[in-house]
This record gives C-alpha cells, sequence and structure tokens, in this order.
C-alpha cells in the first residue's frame, strides 16, 4: 500500500492510457471507460481510495463529441486525499461504461441516478432501473437538450389520468430569477422569458 | 417458504423446512411511506415481509425531485444559494458555507479570517440546531416524547439567534461567493456564547433521558447493526460512518475554513449499531459547542468579505448608491453573475447529515456548465436495502430515525 499522493504516477506507468486531466484542486486523470473498473480497483488496492465519494457525469452539449464524461471521485478514509477519475463515453448516441457496483455497493444508486439524468447505461449493473425519476418517464432531464421548464409528459399511472386528467405540464418561466442564457447575441431569444414553454402573455395557462 | 432470515435457529429451520407445504408461511409485501410518520419527509420503503422480519427492503427516492443540478445550470452562482438552503433544510447555514466553498475554490479565493470564523461559528450551530431535531424526532420513533420537546425548545433559542443574524429563521441564504450577507450584529457572539453556556446542562439532561434508558437501549442497541466494511463500501459518511467506527471528519482530515484552529475530538462509535450512531451525535454536538466557544474567544477583526474580488463579490450598498464605479460594478455582477474562470473542483464540507459535496464544472463566466450536489442522505440511504434484511419491522423504525437523513437533499 502506498501513499495516496503518488497514485497518478503510478497509475500513469502502469496503465499507459491513462493521461492527465485538468483540475483545479485534486489530482485527476483521464481512463478510458472500458479501463475504468480495472484502475478504480487498482487505485483502491494500492493506494487505499476506499470510498467511491460520488459517480456523476458532465454532458458536453449536443454536437460535441466525445459528447459524455462520467466522473467519479474517489477518497482515502486513512492517506485523506482525494482522486478524480473521469472517462469519455465512446458512443454520443447509445453512451455506455461499465459498472463499478462489484467494487463498491454504493455505486449502485449513484449510477442509477447517472441513467435517469442523463441516459448513460453501466454494462454489468445488477439493477439500471431509473431512481428519481418515474420509471415510465422518457426523457432524461440533465441532458442539455433538455428544456428548464420540462416537457409535457403523462403521468405513469392509467387510472390517475382517466380520473383527473393530470399530467406533467412544463413549468411556468415569467418572472423567475433565471439569467439570460449564456453566449446568446439576440437579446429577445436570450432571456429567461423565450425559454418558457407553458403559458405566457399570448398563450394561457393550460387546463 | 421461510427464509435463513426467519430462523437464527438452526433447529427451528429445519423443523419448518419438513413441516407440510399447508403450514408454510406466506410472503406479504408492504409499503412503508411515502407518507409514514418515521420515514422524515416523503421515503417509500416498499418491503417484503415474512412475519414480522423484512426479507427485502427497496426504497423508493424521488417524491421531492425539484431538479436543482439542472436549475443552477440556468442561474448565476450567487443566485443558487437559497437553492441550497432547501437541500438539508435542518442546516442551511451549513449548506451555504459548502456551497460558497466550493464556488470560491473556483475561483482560488481566500475569505478573510473573520468571514471564516463566521462561517465555523454559523455551521455548528446549524449542526447543534440539526442533531436536536433528528434527535428529537429520534425519540418519537422509539417512543420517547418527552426529548422531543426539550430540543425544540433549544432549537427555538437557536433559530432567534439565526434570525437576528440572517433576518431569516430557517431558510437562511446567509453566505455569498466571496463572503456573507452581512456581518455580524453588535453583540451577537455575545449571545451565541451565552447560549452555549446554559445549552451544555440542558444538552447532558437530554441525553441522559435516553442514554440509559431502558426502553431507548432494547429498541437501539444490537439493532441495524453496520460494519466497517459496509458503511466504507456504501459511501456512507458524518455520524453513520463514524459510529460505524471510520474516524473519518473533514473537518479535522481535510480542514476548511479555518478548521484546523480549533480543538474538537472526533466521536467513533465501536459497533455500528442504532445505538452508537445516537451516541455520536451526542457527542458531537458537546463538541460543536466547543468548537463555537474557541471561535468567540478568538474572534477575529478585520473585513468579513474578500474585498480585493471585485468581479465576484458586490460593494457596500451606501457605495452602490453613491459611486459610479460601484454601481457598475454591482450592476455587472447581478446580471452577469459572479466572474469564474474555467476548470472543475470537488468540495465536500462535513454536514451534519455526512459529507455534502459539491461538483463545479465552469467554462467561465457567471453560470456553472454543471452543478453536482453529492448528498449525503442519498448515499446513507442506499444501505438500507442491505442493513433492513432481517430486521423487524419496527426495527425499521429505529434505523430509519438513526440514520438520519432528509429527504430534501436526498432527491434534490
Amino acid at each position: 500500500m502506498s501513499a495516496p499522493a503518488d497514485a497518478t504516477t503510478a497509475l500513469k506507468a502502469r496503465f499507459p492510457q491513462v493521461t492527465d486531466r485538468a483540475s483545479l484542486d485534486h489530482p485527476a486523470v483521464n481512463v478510458p471507460a472500458a479501463d475504468v473498473p480495472a484502475v478504480l480497483k487498482y487505485l483502491r488496492e494500492e493506494f487505499a481510495f476506499d470510498l467511491l465519494a460520488d459517480v456523476t457525469a458532465i454532458d458536453w452539449a449536443e454536437g460535441v463529441s466525445p459528447r459524455f464524461t462520467v466522473v467519479y471521485h474517489l477518497l482515502s478514509t486513512t492517506g485523506h486525499a482525494y482522486l478524480r477519475v473521469a472517462a469519455n463515453c465512446a458512443s454520443d448516441a447509445a453512451p455506455e461504461v461499465p459498472s463499478v457496483v462489484d467494487l463498491w455497493a454504493g455505486a449502485n444508486w449513484h449510477e442509477r441516478e447517472v441513467y435517469d439524468m442523463f441516459g448513460i447505461k453501466f454494462a454489468g449493473h445488477p439493477d439500471l432501473r431509473r431512481i428519481l425519476m418515474w420509471d415510465e418517464y422518457p426523457h432524461f432531464p440533465l441532458r442539455k437538450e433538455f428544456p428548464l421548464a420540462g416537457i409535457e409528459t403523462p403521468l405513469p399511472d392509467p387510472a390517475v389520468v382517466a380520473e383527473t386528467g393530470a399530467k406533467a405540464i412544463p413549468a411556468p418561466m415569467m418572472g423567475g430569477p433565471f439569467v439570460a442564457a449564456p453566449g446568446e447575441i439576440n437579446l429577445t431569444e436570450a432571456e429567461p422569458r423565450a425559454k418558457d414553454e407553458s403559458w405566457n402573455e399570448r398563450r394561457s395557462k393550460p387546463e | 417458504m421461510a427464509t435463513d432470515f426467519s430462523f437464527p435457529d438452526a433447529g427451528a429451520k429445519a423443523a419448518a423446512a419438513a413441516a407440510p407445504a399447508e403450514f408454510q408461511t406466506e410472503k406479504m409485501s408492504l409499503s412503508m411511506g411515502p407518507s409514514h410518520p418515521s420515514t422524515h419527509g416523503v421515503l417509500r420503503i416498499q418491503m417484503e415481509l415474512d412475519g414480522e422480519i423484512v426479507t427485502k427492503a427497496d426504497p423508493v427516492v424521488g417524491y421531492l425531485h425539484r431538479g436543482d443540478e439542472k436549475i443552477a445550470e440556468n442561474m448565476t452562482y450567487n443566485q443558487f444559494v437559497p437553492y441550497t438552503d432547501r437541500l438539508d433544510y435542518l442546516a442551511p447555514l451549513a449548506n451555504n458555507m459548502a456551497y460558497a466553498i466550493a464556488v470560491e475554490r473556483l475561483a482560488k479565493l481566500e475569505v478573510p479570517p473573520r468571514c471564516q470564523a463566521i462561517r465555523v461559528i454559523t455551521a455548528e450551530m446549524a449542526r447543534i440546531s440539526a442533531h436536536l431535531l433528528g434527535l428529537g424526532a429520534y425519540g418519537i420513533d422509539v417512543g420517547a416524547w418527552t426529548v422531543f420537546l426539550y430540543t425544540f425548545t433549544e432549537r427555538e433559542k437557536l433559530y432567534k439567534l439565526f434570525e437576528e443574524l440572517t433576518g431569516a429563521r430557517f431558510t437562511t441564504s446567509y453566505t455569498r461567493i466571496g463572503g456573507v450577507a452581512r456581518d455580524v450584529p453588535e453583540g451577537w457572539t455575545g449571545r451565541v456564547d451565552a447560549f452555549c453556556d446554559q445549552f451544555l446542562p440542558i444538552l447532558e439532561m437530554i441525553l441522559n433521558l435516553l442514554t440509559r434508558n431502558k426502553i431507548f437501549m432494547d429498541r437501539t442497541v444490537d439493532v441495524g447493526v453496520i460494519s466497517k466494511e459496509d458503511a466504507i463500501a456504501y459511501g456512507l459518511t458524518g455520524p453513520n460512518l463514524r459510529g460505524s467506527g471510520v474516524p473519518l471528519d473533514l473537518r479535522k482530515d481535510k480542514p476548511y475554513s479555518g478548521y484546523d484552529q480549533y480543538e474538537f475530538d472526533v466521536a467513533v462509535g465501536s459497533k455500528g449499531d442504532c445505538y452508537d450512531r445516537y451516541l455520536v451525535r451526542g457527542e458531537e454536538m458537546r463538541q460543536s459547542v466547543r468548537i463555537i466557544k474557541q471561535a468567540i474567544a478568538k474572534f477575529p477583526g478585520g473585513p468579513w468579505y474578500a474585498t480585493d474580488a471585485k468581479r465576484i463579490f458586490a460593494p457596500p450598498k451606501d457605495k452602490i448608491l453613491t459611486s459610479m464605479e460601484e454601481l457598475i460594478q454591482n450592476f455587472m455582477l447581478v446580471t452577469e453573475g459572479p466572474q469564474m474562470p474555467a476548470g472543475e473542483v470537488y468540495f465536500e464540507a462535513e454536514n451534519p447529515k455526512g459529507a455534502l459535496g459539491f461538483y463545479v464544472v465552469s467554462k467561465g463566466g457567471g453560470v456553472p456548465w454543471r452543478l453536482k450536489i453529492r448528498a449525503p442522505s442519498f448515499c446513507n440511504l442506499s444501505i438500507l436495502p442491505k442493513v433492513c434484511v432481517g430486521a423487524m419491522v419496527s426495527d425499521v423504525v429505529s434505523i430509519l430515525g438513526s440514520l438520519d437523513f432528509v429527504m430534501g437533499e436526498c432527491d434534490r
């Protein structure tokens, strides 16, 4: 077992495909998606990165390739150091990375959440269901093309829908605290109210 | 079919297996929550029971999902501060601080010592307040009503102090990127000190109501045991991890906001059962009082916000109204947000519920590209399918209370 501070150097010697990743705080590495379980296992066994603090993903926007990056944050409970491991998904249309549930049981819920929010599949996950949204929900809300207001969606229970006619409707954006979208030149388009897809001065509130 | 969990006694198990088919018990499915008093919010647990014994537990979370991470991508850094109040809404001041430090790390900004001390005092007060509620609610869960009345009286005193400092009792929104909303009022630290002095004996009395209470011990000792290995594997943090005997406290191990200047002990459990987690929380409150008293004793003077960070922290109000340069500065801050460099940071703070993490990915400018909130309650709840199996239904109530989660944070 070696000190967590030496981890990135040793990691790059052991896995030549691992590269440094720009970071403002903790050491960080880029790893090919297929090697994630092997690299994390090595870090856990050799450098005591025993706690998987977080698994999340970044969507770099539609049209950017690679579009999805899955990010793991490891913490050593004995060496008190963090390490960030990032893996780009090979496919932009059907992103997939191997699951690390075998290494950390706690990865189960984290990976379910990433799948729920981004639609990134975790190969080998024992129970890859949605976790925060309901099972039948058709969208992946944290993808960049998903509008802030939401998208009209039927509710999952047909009996409730038949009785009440209720559905999930987009939220009103009028008067929200949201700022103008960065990078847009046309102010009318960049304004928060342009994002409003449900009701505004021109369209009345749906029943 | 009877399962392994139903019969710890091998002889009884063999006898049950040999019994004729019509005597075999049927499994029952039970949905606990989403509005059940012991689920402390909107958590549902889909359980499979064999008689009184839980053979399978599947927590269903997400009832309080508001899309905070999506919202964060659409507003400036300061605009998101009120949303952090609503994560762990029992300790908003601690959330405010964790978020502010994460973004300050992105900007490589150091706040002055006075600001750090204010944040430490408020975060520790928030910890006491959160643990008091956790303790009171836990008492009710396992049948001790009285504790709740005392802890809520103390919380009320804390809320008076919060109100005086921030203008709000509950949703404080106190920090700004690069500082806090306002300096402490005249004499406020003295009143916090006086609160601490009168609180310690009351805390002992509250803990004495439970610590050697026969009913409380029957409900918690050896119930919901989480081993060291399991606690780490499931990413438990905070009192739940320390209750299992792992001495990880980020205030000590990765000090932030000047926690390294204060002396305090890290409480650690030995067995990892519900009782240990209760003991850890009790001790943490004593240690919080210790930290607050030290921070007040050497409360530094000087500025209470980063005065040199002109593109991050707004100038004083009187200057905005009288000086052109400050007016423009404030206008730019409000419309475009605090200006951040491109890059990514991950910061975890030791919150009452565990390590609250913020992973901020910036492409520059005043709006984050991605903000991930690592919620300790989410990770702490993920161990439920493991720890509930084999427990009695009434133990599930004990276990839930001892994990001390908040759904606002879990679902985000």
